[in-house]
């Protein structure tokens, strides 16, 4: 019998999640630490960390990290490049963390084309601090702090990042990838694979949002959450990869 | 014929990967871990698991530990 599936070597031993149930979160951990074992990235890897429930990956991933203030991920992860640039630099942050306060600090970075990659968890809602509006919350949505829905009138329009990443000079890739389904954690996977490449072979900022689930301040069981990132927010958030300067070479 | 083995210490009774199994093997369990979660329970008399492991690839909180083929 062929062993076709095993717990990653770069998760510490005998970790435990401390995410809600259903929380996809511990997907997009478990990918990343597949992708540190195949790269042979693991003793290499310095991780800078955000504030959020993003913030335990320091818990569950056996890797050097440095913790950031709320927002600097990108800040700290650049002055880490540029003191160790032969070290494998990420991020991992939530949408509040890199989209909404770290917004300045993220945004520099990919037009500095600093070479980091970075992750940011979409989840449409400050998911830690019990699920207010965040800057990605799409039109409609009721959370704690928009019981009405959000409206274009008092709160305004979401932000798109990938998009908003992919128009940064300095961005070597950027992409948007879901985890609702099996061939869209498969597809994440390559996407997270590939702006870790980009970062090894010198070309600039590499950039993943990954659209996740957070059943809990969304009220849902974690199916029905994943039904919700199929038909509201994907419509909103289009998969896809929206810059990437290997392939544009290529052509 | 396939085999997973669950951790039942770190499930958190989603059930997404009774949902996920193309073949329907995982299911719920009267039994609980520690933690009083209904845990779930691999249930496969006749050999049908296929070892896709998209289980394992679903679960959120890595209960699914090992996939053999």
């Amino acid at each position: 019998m062929q062993q076709v599936f095993s717990i990653p070597k770069s998760m510490k031993k005998d970790f435990k999640y401390t995410f809600c149930p259903g929380c996809d979160h511990g997907v997009a951990i478990r990918l990343v630490a597949e992708l540190l074992d195949e790269m042979n990235l693991r003793e290499n890897t310095i991780c800078s960390t955000s504030i959020g429930c993003s913030v335990f990956l320091y818990d569950f991933l056996d890797v050097d990290c440095v913790e950031a203030p709320h927002g600097r991920a990108c800040a700290s992860a650049t002055g880490v490049k540029r003191a160790r640039p032969d070290k494998f630099v990420f991020t991992y942050q939530g949408d509040g963390d890199f989209a909404s306060i770290g917004l300045a600090e993220s945004m520099h970075t990919a037009l500095r084309g600093e070479c980091v990659s970075a992750i940011c968890i979409n989840n449409t809602t400050y998911g830690m601090t019990g699920g207010q509006l965040g800057p990605t919350t799409i039109m409609g949505q009721v959370t704690t702090t928009s019981p009405y829905g959000r409206n274009r009138e008092y709160y305004g329009y979401p932000i798109r990042v990938a998009e908003q990443i992919a128009l940064c000079d300095g961005t070597a890739y950027s992409a948007r990838v879901a985890l609702d389904t099996i061939p869209h954690i498969n597809q994440a996977k390559q996407a997270l694979k590939k702006a870790f490449e980009v970062q090894l072979q010198g070309l600039g900022f590499g950039f993943v949002e990954i659209l996740s689930s957070c059943p809990t301040n969304w009220h849902m069981t974690p199916q029905e959450a994943h039904i919700r990132v199929k038909e509201e927010m994907i419509p909103v958030f289009p998969l896809g990869v929206y810059k990437d300067i290997t392939t544009e070479k290529g052509e | 014929m396939g085999r997973i083995k669950i951790d039942n210490n770190r499930c958190k009774s989603c059930y997404l990967c009774v949902t996920t199994c193309p073949k329907g093997l995982i299911k719920k369990s009267s039994k609980t871990n520690r933690l009083g979660d209904y845990l779930v329970e691999f249930d496969d008399k006749n050999g049908e698991c296929i070892g896709c492991a998209m289980c394992a690839k679903r679960c959120p909180d890595m209960a699914i530990i090992e996939v053999y083929k």
